[in-house]
């Protein structure tokens, strides 16, 4: 069996969630916005799964819309707050997943003003950048909790208290960070925030925006009023069932989890610090417990992923979303990194299936790729 | 769905608002929501991931077989609703750009999906042309021809119409577009796997379908994009670049391989579900018809298989539904069912407010069996006859009629009638709560004699809420004009 260790691009489905979702496949398939019974049974399963992804986030059910994903999310988030505010300039990290940073190109083409946040060599944003940025009035500011290719956490605290004091909502896509860190909307402080399943052991096709009630927001797809308006389209009821069980697990054993995320990822620092011709991006950060992205010496990342994979390893050469375009990764080079040495980077993502004896595997085999 | 609603087994006729997931279906998904299952992201470059690139192309392969069109013409997407806001402004964006007031035409039945695009649009600028449909639900070629203009970008036509299953005539549409720059969008949600659907028969530029609707997943759809001569529109979903930048986010790989597999069994089953199918709505329509005052909706056109929708004179839709509890079917779109507002659809055939909600969708699909079919047409008939027997509008002899009260949020009526033999009766059309209440407030008025106290008599007595207070005073107002004559 080869080993897994992609788990940032997604996740293997939890049985637990599995079960959540087969009644819902199988047995009462009532269009939740039907009135008869069928019907109804449909939309309290949806009622109780945006109560558990309420919880995981700390906020009320009501806070939850449903989306197909997590680039849904993001596109609504930016796209839908950009339509409704008379403010058009978007503030958006450069690090951002691409379903961040192309709505913003793609608002920008069609004339919004877009500013990039500087970023440090890690990836950080400072709070002095972070502040000039939002000197001028803005609608939306938008900043990834936690990095899908490097897991360098961001100060989100910290930055949405200023953006707080400039009156500018802060979204946050927080797809990478739920499951493995503590995520908790208020105590953050953003007024938007992404989520999706298929990153925390639930279902593909399902993620959620969560919103604070005072934000202005259009959709961005119509038809139907499903989700109160903001997100039209038949309820993916088996799928939301499935996001919900994924979530309470996700918050029921969060620290389980990360705990023994942390015991493999230090085993696996410590075997890259071992090894010279390693260089690790933005190392001596915060980062999560799961992610570590990383070059060696003489090898191209792609080359590196099919040795790697031709040898039953599975890992990811940045964002599953853009391999295979030939371009370095973009938070990479956003970082200020070398090209030469961005195209070298891999990336390798732990879940909650590893083992201490697939990292060694895993460091004994970059040994013997290491030149 | 071996729960029972008021000691009746459920009887599930909505097969037009969702279907269940065919077992072969949840097998395939199935398979790729396992641990050792197809669970990796298909834009992975590992084994992992080839094996669920596999898996997608596998669907993507059924899905082209059963349109007859190439899988790189598919764009997947979370469902028709997705897929109509995707074809109309992705075309707007793309073709109407260059011109002053682009026209888009459609027609007043379609579905939410598409009417709600039209007035999005609208407020952009675009010209929007709606088409009125015949007495039957029906659009035709000339109605197309007369409104095209040269700015037409995009004509947006459903195939089958989901509340009353009339077929459109699309092929021909598609004819008098040909050589006029504008596009043809179909959504086809009610068609595909009810009807054979041939892109290149039917000359369509640009389909709508969604899984859910022919035995495969909720949250699973796809948007056909015809390459020769190429459709284009601009994406609406971005970052992440998945099916070639027209819709970024992680393909949802079971969502796609349900969708696959309901293809493939469409394919092999279109036909005898057809006739199964039809010859079920046959039986249905001849038992309703026994009962005066029906109307089989859009009657005179071709119609899919699967949907019947019918009227009742003299009954109020509400009561109608309220007591068919133990089946399952719809006065309408269950898209709109929430809001009570009578069906748009039927509006515009011409039916006032009352007769389009003494209206049902009674939609009959693959496990749907005859004597389903005969239970519901003897209970839907039962309950018509009995809502008619005390209705204030099934053949009523006005001049027995003492007062008329009129509840001015939901339109219900009570009427109250002096009997030849000098007694008191009443017909009424409404809410369950105010069926109740009437023989009550009768008996207490004719015990006291007057009104006062009768209100809170009822409420006692039936130990309503305070919010439907408005029904109380009805029946207050109903029995003050008896008590003044």
């Amino acid at each position: 069996m080869p080993i897994y260790l992609d788990n940032n691009a997604t996740t293997q489905l939890d049985a637990r969630v599995f079960e959540a979702m087969t009644p819902w496949l199988s047995g009462p398939f009532g269009n939740p916005s039907s009135v008869h019974r069928f019907g109804r049974l449909a939309r309290g399963a949806i009622d109780t799964a945006r109560q558990q992804v309420a919880a995981l986030v700390g906020v009320s059910p009501d806070q939850i819309t449903f989306t197909s994903g997590g680039t849904e999310a993001n596109n609504i988030a930016l796209q839908g707050v950009l339509s409704a505010s008379p403010v058009k300039r978007l503030v958006v990290s450069p690090t951002d997943h691409p379903c961040v940073v192309e709505p913003a190109e793609i608002l920008a083409e069609r004339g919004a003003e877009v500013d990039w946040l500087p970023v440090s060599k890690s990836g950080v944003v400072s709070e002095a950048d972070f502040a000039a940025s939002l000197s001028k009035p803005a609608a939306l500011v938008s900043i990834m909790f936690a990095n899908n290719e490097t897991g360098l956490i961001q100060d989100i605290p910290t930055l949405a208290a200023i953006a707080r004091e400039s009156g500018v909502p802060v979204h946050c896509d927080a797809v990478q960070a739920a499951g493995k860190i503590p995520v908790s909307f208020n105590e953050l402080g953003v007024q938007l925030m992404s989520l999706s399943a298929h990153k925390i052991y639930g279902p593909k096709g399902v993620g959620a925006l969560v919103l604070d009630k005072a934000v202005d927001i259009k959709p961005i797809v119509q038809g139907g009023g499903q989700e109160r308006g903001l997100r039209a389209g038949t309820e993916n009821v088996a799928a939301i069932a499935g996001f919900g069980a994924a979530a309470e697990l996700a918050l029921a054993e969060l620290d389980q989890r990360s705990a023994e995320s942390q015991t493999l990822i230090d085993q696996l620092d410590a075997g890259l610090a071992a090894m010279p011709q390693i260089t690790v991006f933005a190392d001596g950060e915060t980062r999560l417990p799961n992610t570590r992205q990383f070059a060696l010496a003489g090898w191209e990342g792609e080359a590196l992923l099919m040795e790697l994979d031709r040898r039953g390893i599975a890992v990811s050469s940045g964002s599953a979303c853009h391999s295979g375009t030939g371009e370095p990764s973009h938070v990479l080079m956003a970082m200020g990194i070398d090209r030469d040495l961005a195209y070298g980077a891999i990336r390798v993502s732990l879940g909650v299936h590893n083992t201490a004896a697939e990292i060694d595997t895993l460091l004994q085999t970059l040994q013997e790729l290491a030149r | 769905m071996s729960a029972v609603i008021n000691n009746r087994p459920p009887i599930y006729l909505d097969y037009a608002a969702t279907t269940p997931v065919a077992s072969e279906v949840a097998q395939a998904m199935n398979a790729c929501l396992t641990a050792d299952g197809l669970f990796a992201n298909p834009a992975s470059d590992h084994a992992f991931g080839d094996l669920a690139k596999a898996a997608v192309a596998k669907a993507a392969n059924a899905l082209a077989k059963l349109l007859n069109c190439n899988s790189a013409e598919l764009v997947f997407t979370s469902g028709a609703t997705e897929s109509n806001n995707l074809a109309i402004k992705g075309a707007f964006e793309f073709y109407g750009a260059r011109l002053e007031r682009p026209h888009f035409i459609t027609s007043k039945i379609e579905h939410k999906a598409v009417l709600d695009v039209a007035d999005w649009l609208e407020q952009r600028g675009v010209l929007v042309t709606r088409l009125e449909p015949d007495a039957d639900g029906l659009i035709s070629a000339q109605q197309v021809a007369e409104a095209l203009t040269e700015d037409t970008v995009l004509v947006s036509i459903q195939h089958v119409n989901n509340e009353l299953g009339c077929i459109q005539p699309i092929a021909e549409i598609a004819k008098v577009l040909a050589g006029h720059g504008a596009r043809l969008h179909v959504d086809a949600a009610q068609s595909l796997g009810k009807i054979p659907v041939d892109v290149v028969e039917l000359g369509i530029d640009y389909l709508s379908l969604s899984a859910h609707k022919f035995y495969g997943p909720k949250g699973a759809g796809a948007l056909y994009v015809r390459s020769q001569p190429r459709a284009r529109l601009r994406p609406q979903q971005h970052g992440g670049l998945q099916q070639q930048g027209l819709r970024s986010g992680t393909l949802p790989v079971h969502q796609i391989v349900g969708l696959g597999k309901a293809a493939e069994v469409a394919s092999e089953s279109l036909v005898a579900d057809m006739e199964t199918i039809g010859a079920l709505r046959e039986q249905l329509e001849q038992a309703l018809s026994e009962l005066d005052g029906v109307t089989i909706n859009a009657a005179g056109a071709e119609r899919v298989a699967g949907i019947c929708n019918v009227s009742f004179d003299g009954i109020a839709g509400d009561s109608l539904l309220a007591g068919l509890p133990h089946i399952m079917l719809s006065s309408g779109s269950a898209c709109t069912s929430d809001n009570g507002e009578p069906s748009y659809v039927l509006r515009a055939l011409g039916h006032d407010d009352r007769s389009a909600e003494a209206s049902l969708r009674i939609s009959i699909g693959r496990f749907t069996s005859a004597a389903d079919i005969e239970t519901a047409a003897a209970d839907i008939s039962q309950i018509v006859t009995q809502l008619r027997s005390v209705s204030p509008w099934w053949q009523l002899d006005e001049s027995a009629v003492l007062a008329t009260a009129m509840s001015p949020a939901w339109g219900d009526e009570a009427k109250l009638l002096r009997n030849a033999d000098g007694s008191l009766s009443w017909k009424a059309a409404g809410r369950a709560e105010l069926l109740a209440m009437l023989p009550i407030a009768q008996a207490f008025y004719e015990k006291h004699g007057s009104v006062d106290g009768l209100v809170a008599a009822i409420e006692a007595d039936l130990e309503i809420a305070t919010d439907r207070r408005y029904l109380l005073l009805l029946v207050e107002d109903l029995f003050r004009e008896l008590d003044t004559q």
